[in-house]
């Protein structure tokens, strides 16, 4: 049993992407959408929670979000793995439950 | 599989709308089962067929009705938020005494009963909100 | 489809997360009026209360001020709809300054041990939440 986490907030303007980090489970994944994806840059002060998070839980981000603000894969912490829409569904159904952080 | 989504919020301000949108139709396209598109808090003013939106950019009401009306789709919007926000389809109008209503094509008010069904319905649900 | 419809299903645990203080926007009170409702439906219901959303549980909310109706009566009733989970984290009190002594009292008669009155409210660890949470069915965030 598993659950996807899904966070749309940048972790310099909520709590929620700190807070799901620190309430997953192994095993879990983690999909970044909407202005969220600004926390998965490389070099933020955000960015060794992402990798600590990435022992427990594959971290994934939003393909058209992240070009949408402007960045590409390029610009993420190592080991966060891009999908698009079809790749959000998929995570949808491969894990039990969806959680969403807002 | 048989999914459920939950839209919190309404159109433009929030990007939930568009997420849930983008998601929706490409679980649609995949030949996944969407038992429904339930809309609370202001994610019911999705439902009014009112808006005039820029024509160089998405329409989102037009969006989520043609979605509807292509995958038969029920677009639920919950009766208690929408009263208090003042989207009313004829029933609702002539309940309260109003003189309009402004329910969308393909959109229906409905109890928040209908959400925990789809809860309980639905392998999955997924949320977009604030 | 009602609830009585719902009969032949085994009951799914739903779990609603709160993590918004109240009145600043509309998530606490529309929550909770999914919650009630919900209730005539059976399910295996919790509500969880982390983050700012402890705030919704605390003694002594006074809106006359603010000019909005004071909803927090409405958790002191959830017993009566058998809504008797609910699981607030501690880590969030502790990092607000807050004790359970600072949340408003809820209890609920357990029919099942003489009508007796006990706690609903159910202080757990952060690492309790994430168990209680990888335990649900359909998870409702607001």
């Amino acid at each position: 049993m598993s659950t996807l986490h899904t966070i749309n907030k940048s972790p310099f303007e909520r709590s929620a992407m700190a807070s799901c980090l620190a309430h997953l489970k192994a095993g879990d994944a983690v999909l970044i959408i909407e202005d969220g994806v600004v926390g998965a840059r490389k070099a933020t002060a955000f960015a060794a929670t992402i990798s600590a998070a990435m022992g427990d839980a594959e971290v994934y981000v939003l393909g058209p979000d992240l070009q949408a603000r402007g960045m590409n894969e390029g610009d993420l912490v190592d080991g966060v793995k891009v999908v698009d829409y079809d790749g959000f569904v998929d995570l949808v159904t491969a894990h039990d439950r969806t959680q969403a952080w807002l | 599989m048989k999914l459920a989504v939950l839209v919190n919020e309404g159109p433009y301000t929030h990007q939930a709308s568009d997420s849930a949108y983008q998601f929706t139709k490409a679980a649609l396209e995949k030949g996944h089962e969407i038992f429904r598109v339930f809309f609370y808090h202001d994610g019911v003013n999705n439902g009014t067929r009112f808006t005039v939106p820029p024509q160089d950019d998405r329409n989102l009401q037009k969006l989520w009705s043609e979605l509807a009306e292509k995958y038969n789709l029920d677009l639920t919007v919950c009766i208690a938020a929408a009263q208090r926000r003042g989207i009313l389809d004829e029933g609702e109008m002539k309940r309260h005494g109003k003189d309009g209503n402004n329910i969308a094509p393909g959109f229906r008010i409905s109890g928040l009963g209908q959400l925990i069904e789809a809860g309980i319905k639905a392998e999955r649900l997924v949320v977009f909100g604030d | 489809m009602s609830a009585e419809d719902m009969d032949d299903e085994v009951a799914k645990k739903f779990l609603y997360v709160n993590r918004k203080a109240p009145y600043g926007t509309i998530y606490a009170l529309e929550s909770l009026e999914v919650v009630l409702i919900g209730a005539a439906f059976e399910q295996d219901v919790s509500l969880a209360f982390l983050d700012d959303g402890v705030y919704q549980l605390i003694d002594g909310q006074t809106t006359t001020g603010i000019g909005m109706k004071n909803f927090s009566p409405t958790y002191r009733a959830l017993g009566d709809y058998e809504v008797t989970k609910l699981y607030v984290e501690k880590e969030s009190l502790e990092e607000r300054g807050l004790t359970i002594d600072d949340l408003m009292p809820i209890v609920y008669e357990d029919e099942d041990d003489d009508w007796e009155e006990k706690p609903s409210i159910r202080v757990v660890s952060r690492k309790e939440m994430a168990d209680i949470m990888a335990d649900q069915d359909i998870v409702l965030s607001f």
